[in-house]
Parts: C-alpha cells; structure tokens; sequence
C-alpha cells in the first residue's frame, strides 16, 4: 500500500504520537473502538467470570466475591450426576440438531435447485424460520406440542391417529424430541440457504465434461458438487456454532428443563444454578465449560474453513 | 445443474411434492401462531378443535396496550418502545465501530491480523448465557442493571464481530484499483474511502445493519438477566409476562409474537439478497 504514505503527513518527531500519525497505524487505529468494546465488555466479564470461578461467591452474600475456594467448584462438578447428564446432553444435542440440519439443509438445496419456477419466492420462504426470534420458536413449538389444545394432538385426534393426548412436552423422551425438532426447524434454513447460494455458483463445465466422460448422477454429486458445497458447508457450520446456545432461549420457554430435568442442557443449569439458587461461583464455573465447548466447535469449523478456502484457490 | 439433468416426469412431481412438504412445515407452525393471535380465547380452548378461526378479533391486541376494559393491560407499548431505542441506538454505533474495523481487516496487511480476527470471532463465541453471569455481577456493581445504557453497550459487542466479518468481505469484493485510481486523481484517501468505496459498500452496509438489528431485536437470553423493569425490558423479555406458574395466556402470547415478527419479517425481506451475498461472500473469497 504505496499510497497510504502520500496521504499522511510524516511526522518527524521521535515521540509516541509520530507512531499513531504514521501510516502503519492506521489498521490499528481502524480497529481500536471494536478492540476496547470487546475488551471492556466480553474480555473483561470473562476474566471476572474465570475469577468467580474460582471462589464461593453467592448472590445474596456479595463478601463471598473475595473467598477464594480454589478448584473446589470445578472438583464437586466433576463429581456432580446432574452437571454430567446436562453436559452429555448438551453434546449430544448439538451434534445431533448440527448434522441432521447439514443433511436435511443439503437436501432441501437440491430440491429447491432443481426447481425453476417460482425459486425467488422459495427462496423468501425458506428464510422465514431466520426471522423469528428463538424465544418465539420456543413459544410456537410450546403451542404446538401442547397435550391439550396443540395444533399437534388436535391434528392427531381429527384425523383418528390417536385416542389419549400424546405428552410431547411432558414425557422426558417425547421432550427430547420436541426440543430437537424446535431446534432443526429453527436453523435448517441457514444450511440451505447458505448451500443454494453455492449450488447456483457451481460451474457448468467440470460437470458438462463429466457427463461427458460418463460419469452417473450420483458421480457427479460425489466428486464434483459436493467438494464445491464444502466451504459452504463449513461457512453454514462456523455460523451456527457461533450461536449453538441460542437453543437455551428456545428450550427455557418449551420445558425450562423440565420434566423432571430430563430436558436440562448446560445453558439452563447454568442459570438455575447462578440466579435460582445464587451459587454465582458453581455456575460460573459451568459457564467456562460451555465457553470452551462453543470454542471447540467454532474453532474446529473455522479451521475447516480456511482449510477449504486455500483447497479452493480463494484471495488472501 | 437443472439444465443438465433430465428428469421423468415422475421424478419432477416427487421433487414437487417434496418441496412442498418442506414448505408448508416451514411456515404451518408460523400462520398458526398468526391465526391464534385473531382468535378469542375460547376458540384455542374448545374441544373438538376449531381449525377455522369462528369470531376473529382484534381484542388480543387491544389488551396488549390496556385499550379493552376485560383486563388490565402489560405495558407492551413500553417494551416496544424500549426494544426500539436499544435495538436501533446499539445498531449504529455497532456499524460504525465494526466497519472501520471491516475496512482495516479488508485493505490493510498488519501485524498480528489473523489472530485479531480469530480473536473478534471466537468473542462472539460465548453464549450469551454464560456472558449473562459476570455481566449481572459488573452491572450491578456499576448501577447498570435495568438501564437500557447497560443493554446498548452489551449488543454492540454482540454485534461488532460479525459486522466485521460481514464488512470485511463487502470491502474485499469492491476492487482496490478504484480507490488508488480516486487517489492518483488527487483525493486523499478519507476522501477516497468516502467518494468510491463507501458508496459501492452501501447495500452491504444496509444488510449488516439489518443483521444487528435483528440480532437485538430477538435477543432474549442476556435481557432476560440483565432488565427487570418497564425502564429496560425488551419485547422478548415482555413475552414471558404471559406465563404463570401453570397456566399461559396463549391468545395475548400470540398477539405479541406478532408484534415481535413483523419488524423482523419486513427487515429481512428487504434485506435477504444482500445477506445471502455477504454471507457467502466474506467466507469464500
């Protein structure tokens, strides 16, 4: 950047201020609002949250801020049964909702691709679960799943399927799923929006000279779309990874975690434990444990993801 | 692709009807909350099911804002208001802020920049729930909490990363030959970024706007533990006033659901291109 000289006044003074005139500044000078915001109010809570962590601090006693209790928190969550159960269904959550979103995302990509009249209007259609608020997902699926005056079981019983109400928000397995599909209906749209917009960029003619050569459909597919749709696919999987807890909206409205905490993920313990039962400390400790869960995951992706984009050839 | 493969006629109704199933289960669940909204009460209670709303009103609205005697009224008005000014207020300033750091990660090769960017992304990693926890702690010390100030600031660091990302590829895809060509014709280059790149940034711009917005808009998870009261209390947070211990105003719900999604539904309408294009955009190229 040759130019970015001739637009400064070079100052010739060997003091502090001739460092931040100078052109090799400008990025930095550029960047320093979102650095200081970001550090003031994510950085900054994070390292209180860290400290927190590592004390018996309890809302309704604010001296205990200062008890330093060292790895205590974090020994009894490792021997906490409900800690676990939470912890394991929080993963098992996300990787279920995260795959069978790509899968059903890629399917929906394909079949809206292959249609080609009216693909606009689709198109506004699929992003419509993108609008809603996860709290309203929460609210809508809540209605819907109701035993007694759900769209759901009022389909049910007009069409003669069933006689008894089905629980689904009230029976811990039933409860299992609903949350799951609240959560697929709730973001597929993201994975095939995301996978259309590279179905369209595909080029013609690697896959003209597939045909060509003889290649089936399904060839094609396999050694040509899909390793194209891969940085779509990544970019779709860091997008969501960046926000897996959005569910924690969605399923505090549906069950809270109930019943009977069959349906407690790591989010919603995590508040019981902080602002229900004030054991600020405890939850701060959960709160690092999902912090390096979300981590994990995005980071994984986003690795992919640059993986993909030099695979590709792409700038920079 | 769907000019290169031939269906039968059978395959192209399946994929029809397909499309259609995947459809109608995006929006059924949707339109049913909306007809709810319409309904009097004892239609959504009655037994067997009344599929066709019977008596459509628009009481359920009414009640919202205290103008029906039946009942007394939420301050939904003031919600409304307070989602708005917080949503718009932390929108601004997270534009700003975030595209001077878009244009810096866009046209500028610095020490230390794909840690930095890493670093902006991996902060809006933190689930808001776990950010809730010492926020609370810090708000309360500093007198923050139920002010719509405490809210603000939390949404621009929200929001300030992923408008980053987003305008860090729109800046990438306008050429820089335009803006050393501006500066060659003796523009400096504030008035280079101004008179050229700004202008071809502007839909762009607008869509990560719209973004953040929305991202406020919809948020629930830090407002739920940060306001308390009329002063701050946001739309979602307004929706559990609905809720008591076993029972749920399903109808009134629904009215606000609808309040809730008609600002949403028509942001992203008018946006929808632009975000597909800065989404795909700013990861691939």
């Amino acid at each position: 950047m040759t130019t970015d000289v001739q637009s400064l006044p070079q100052t010739r003074t060997k003091d502090r201020v001739s460092w931040f005139a100078s052109p090799r500044a400008i990025p930095y000078v550029l960047l320093l609002p979102a650095i200081v915001v970001i550090l003031s109010v994510v950085l900054v809570p994070l390292l209180v949250s860290f400290w927190t962590s590592f004390t018996a601090y309890n809302l309704t006693k604010p001296a205990t801020l200062y008890q330093f209790v060292g790895l205590r928190n974090y020994q009894r969550l490792l021997t906490n049964g409900d800690f676990w159960w939470a912890f394991g269904r929080t993963f098992v959550f996300v990787t279920i909702t995260l795959n069978l979103e790509m899968m059903l995302g890629l399917g929906l990509a394909l079949l809206v691709n292959k249609i080609t009249w009216g693909q606009r209007t689709l198109r506004t259609i699929m992003m419509f679960p993108m609008m809603f608020s996860p709290i309203l997902v929460g609210f809508q699926f809540k209605y819907i799943f109701n035993d007694s005056i759900g769209l759901l079981n009022n389909a049910l019983f007009d069409l003669h399927i069933i006689n008894q109400p089905i629980p689904w928000l009230v029976d811990g397995t039933l409860a299992n799923f609903s949350i799951i599909f609240a959560e697929i209906w709730m973001s597929t749209s993201v994975f095939a929006i995301l996978l259309l917009a590279g179905l369209m960029a595909l080029p013609k003619e690697p896959i003209e000279a597939a045909r060509v050569d003889g290649c089936n459909p399904i060839q094609v597919f396999q050694h040509i779309t899909l390793p194209f749709l891969m940085p779509f696919v990544y970019i779709a999987m860091t997008i969501r990874s960046l926000d897996v807890a959005r569910a924690y909206d969605m399923v505090k409205i549906m069950t809270n975690g109930g019943p009977a905490g069959r349906t407690e993920l790591l989010w919603t313990l995590m508040t019981r434990t902080g602002y229900q039962n004030s054991q600020m400390g405890m939850a701060n400790a959960m709160g690092y444990v999902s912090i390096i869960l979300s981590i994990v995951f995005t980071f994984y992706f986003y690795r992919k993801l640059v993986a993909a984009r030099t695979f590709m050839g792409g700038a920079q | 692709m769907s000019r290169l493969t031939i269906e039968k006629p059978w395959q192209r109704w399946l994929i029809r009807f397909g499309v259609f199933v995947a459809m109608a289960i995006l929006t059924v669940p949707g339109l049913w909350v909306v007809l709810t909204a319409f309904r009097p009460n004892i239609e959504v209670l009655a037994r067997p099911a009344v599929w066709i709303p019977q008596n459509p009103t628009l009481d359920n609205f009414a009640r919202l804002f205290g103008l029906s005697s039946a009942q007394q009224g939420l301050p939904v008005a003031q919600y409304f208001i307070n989602s708005l000014v917080i949503s718009i207020t932390s929108t601004i300033v997270a534009v700003v802020i975030g595209m001077a750091g878009g244009y810096s990660f866009a046209r500028f090769s610095f020490k230390g920049k794909a840690t930095l960017f890493l670093a902006f992304m991996l902060s809006r990693t933190v689930p808001g729930v776990a950010l809730s926890l010492p926020l609370f702690i810090i708000w309360a010390r500093l007198g923050l909490i139920d002010t719509s100030f405490g809210m603000i600031l939390v949404y621009m660091a929200v929001n300030i990363p992923f408008t980053i990302w987003l305008t860090d590829g729109f800046f990438r895809q306008i050429p820089v030959d335009l803006s050393e060509a501006a500066q060659i014709d003796g523009c400096t280059r504030w008035q280079a970024f101004w008179k050229v790149e700004f202008p071809l940034a502007r839909s762009g711009l607008a869509s990560a706007a719209i973004f953040a917005f929305l991202t406020s808009w919809n948020e629930y998870a830090l407002a739920s533990q940060l306001t308390r009261t009329t002063a701050s209390k946001t739309m979602p947070v307004g929706l559990m006033d609905f809720t008591a211990q076993f029972t749920v105003d399903w109808t009134g719900m629904s009215a606000m659901a609808v309040l809730i999604i008609i600002p949403a539904l028509v942001l992203t309408f008018v946006v929808q291109k632009h975000l597909i294009a800065g989404l795909t955009f700013g990861g691939v190229k």
